[in-house]
């Protein structure tokens, strides 16, 4: 590190809910001072509306917390409800669940790498530029985008606040010509999903490493667990999803008003790179080919190659999608199983007192719900942990290490640096996308 | 010919009606080549100091710094449109008014409440004017392309003023009262296709309550379902809680 260098980095933002932060990075006469990396919420209270509502309107209310990941929510949501009052899905119902989670990660993950990271590596300030410049590129991303929205649209109703999955199952049920549908579109998306690996293999990340704890799902079977399984790390932590606080141990840090986690070690990461770090060999072969092809061997530190993760995430999601689909064409769905719910009042489902926990892997990482309810089903206490809030305190470790690193470089260099290794971890669109407003603090 | 400047603004929301935009997919870049996208966080960190002919506002004022944001956007702007339920009704955000704001504060942030300042959640013309509404959460794709042809022309929107009901028997979708289970069909706007009946669910709502619900006729429904003032309200405060405060002019 050069003695003399003194940088004041200030990149500064909106609020929103999901989680937006402010990098700030002080380096005086060569030594670094403050580096953090600060999460402001715009208050919703989303946990204390709840208190006093049915637990069959959790979902739907959840789901409203963030419009990137709504599936995801209401997934987690519906998790932590029949876990309260002790309902258990059916074998259809958890698969065409997974279906729609692969829709979610997949629908994530493709606007992450388009709208966000493309345009840092192909050196445009953003995704508007592209238009003109590599049109096809855009044609490509906006045509799997709506592929996306539109096999939500066929299983769920619509991928923004899904409408017919519930607790106890789904309200309408994909008849045979939507299971064909649903096929088609995504065998055609086979050829733009080749072609959008054949672009990310000539692109360059940025080199640093810093190994951390990775936090993900984890199971016995031989499924790339997303949906359902423990809660595991890479220093060997297993527990059940009811110890999720003994996971995300958050504590309180002054500049920041967003509580940060840390399990084993000072920081832990979660999404698609430590879902990669811990169960890559469960992954669908051709997903696997491509990981190989990007250089995966056993486990990637480099925290920006999350966004390569993603990518073979994407390629599994496809992949596994059209298997479950082809499985169900083959025994077909079952009708009888579309539930009438409502707010329960005609008592289709039975209620009791309880407290559960929904663990789902959701595009940035594990999303916990946790609902405590009375024997009538309306809840008393909600909390929900996102993936961002889990990952604040890692990227903090992470800016720690690689601003020295690179220090010699240059202000605007290592402004665009911490800039993409936010982005990499994908907090929250916006969030990142307004990462590229930068201005310094002299 | 001058492209109409057009900005996206967002305030207490979930973003997603933005996002429903970039599902338009291609057809995302048809509108791109009538207007010219001047400010939209969600996608670009452009900024723009002059007048916006339209300002896109999504979510729902809920901060005093909120509320001064508002005003000076609609100052710059010519043509302000409330999109979303957040933004045209209060939507979900609202039923943080059902709660004392000193209690949910200390509940949701037991530590920190004070650096949490929040009032009660308004609509966008609980504050400042709106010129045309696009309702639902999420907005309806085809009814945003509705609004927005009608804002380049310079011509009135008009939000359907029949209740879903109305869309919800053209698809002939078995009623859910019938299926033992409330629906704010009868009480709420059309326009959305009775997008969440056709879909198995009930509607909770989002796009807020017609001019003249008909009372009476609700009545009649909740006597003969046996349905309580109460389970009923209590339904209605989900998305439509804000409708208690009086628009601010």
């Amino acid at each position: 590190m050069s003695k003399k260098v003194n940088m004041n980095i200030k990149v500064e933002y909106l609020t929103r809910v999901e989680g937006h932060g402010n990098i700030v990075v002080n380096v005086k006469d060569g030594s670094l001072g403050a580096c953090r990396l600060d999460i402001v919420e715009a208050p919703r209270f989303f946990e204390g509306m709840l208190r006093g509502r049915s637990i069959f309107e959790a979902q739907h209310i959840t789901s409203r917390i963030c419009g990137i990941c709504a599936c995801g929510h209401s997934l987690s949501s519906i998790q932590a409800a029949e876990d309260a009052i002790g309902f258990k899905p059916s074998q259809q119902t958890i698969d065409l669940r997974k279906l729609l989670l692969h829709y979610e990660i997949l629908d994530s993950h493709i606007l992450h790498i388009y709208l966000l990271v493309a345009p840092d590596l192909l050196g445009v300030p953003s995704f508007s530029p592209l238009i003109k410049t590599h049109n096809a590129v855009v044609r490509r991303a906006l045509r799997m985008k709506k592929t996306c929205n539109d096999v939500c649209d066929i299983l769920v109703g619509r991928h923004i606040h899904p409408i017919s999955s519930v607790v106890g199952g789904f309200t309408k049920l994909p008849r045979e010509k939507d299971l064909e549908a649903m096929h088609k579109h995504l065998t055609d998306m086979r050829v733009d999903m080749d072609e959008t690996v054949q672009l990310a293999s000539t692109l360059k990340f940025p080199e640093f490493d810093r190994e951390t704890e990775y936090v993900g799902l984890v199971s016995d079977d031989n499924e790339y667990p997303l949906l359902m399984g423990d809660i595991g790390s890479s220093d060997g932590v297993r527990m059940k999803k009811k110890d999720y606080k003994k996971i995300t141990n958050e504590f309180i840090v002054p500049h920041s008003s967003a509580k940060h986690a840390k399990l084993s070690r000072e920081s832990y990461a979660t999404g698609a790179l430590a879902r990669l770090n811990l169960n890559a060999k469960k992954l669908h072969p051709k997903a696997k080919k491509v990981a190989d092809a990007l250089g995966f061997k056993t486990k990637w530190t480099n925290p920006y190659l999350n966004t390569a993760a993603q990518l073979v995430e994407c390629v599994h999601c496809i992949e596994d999608s059209i298997a479950i689909i082809e499985r169900y064409q083959k025994k077909g769905i079952n009708h009888n199983e579309e539930v009438i719910v409502g707010l329960n009042e005609n008592k289709q489902i039975p209620v009791k007192a309880g407290n559960g926990v929904g663990a789902v892997e959701v595009p940035r990482g594990i999303l916990f719900h946790n609902y405590e309810v009375d024997k009538d089903g309306i809840i008393k206490n909600a909390n929900c942990i996102i993936p961002t809030n889990q990952n604040v305190n890692n990227i903090e470790h992470d800016m720690k290490k690689l601003v020295p690193e690179i220090l010699d470089k240059g202000q605007e260099k290592v402004t665009l640096a911490l800039e993409m290794l936010v982005r990499a971890y994908d907090p929250c669109i916006s969030c990142s996308a307004h990462f590229l407003d930068v201005k310094f603090v002299k | 010919m001058n492209k109409p400047k057009v900005a996206f603004f967002d305030f207490a929301c979930c973003e997603g009606c933005q996002l429903q935009v970039a599902n338009l997919g291609e057809q995302l870049l048809d509108i791109l080549g009538v207007i010219d996208v001047v400010e939209f966080r969600e996608v670009m960190s452009e900024k723009w100091n002059k007048e916006y002919d339209v300002a896109i506002i999504e979510g729902s004022i809920t901060t005093p710094h909120a509320v001064d944001r508002i005003k000076k956007i609609r100052k710059r702007s010519k043509v302000l449109i409330a999109y979303g339920s957040c933004a045209t009704i209060g939507g979900i955000n609202g039923m943080k008014n059902n709660f004392e704001l000193d209690e949910i504060r200390e509940h949701v942030y037991p530590d920190n409440a004070k650096h949490f300042p929040t009032i009660p959640t308004m609509a966008v013309d609980q504050v400042v004017k709106v010129d045309y509404y696009v309702n639902g959460c999420p907005i309806y794709p085809p009814e945003f392309l509705k609004v927005i042809k009608a804002v380049l022309k310079g011509i009135p929107y008009a939000v359907p003023d029949k209740a879903v009901c109305a869309e919800c028997k053209l698809n002939e979708n078995v009623c859910m009262y019938e299926k033992g289970v409330i629906c704010l069909g009868p009480v709420t706007k059309a326009g959305c296709n009775s997008w969440c009946i056709n879909n198995g669910n009930i509607c909770y709502g989002c796009r807020g309550v017609v001019t003249n619900p008909q009372e009476q006729a609700q009545n009649d429904i909740m006597v003969k379902y046996k349905i309580s003032l109460d389970l009923m309200l209590n339904k209605m405060n989900m998305y439509n809680k804000c409708r208690e405060i009086d628009k601010d002019e």
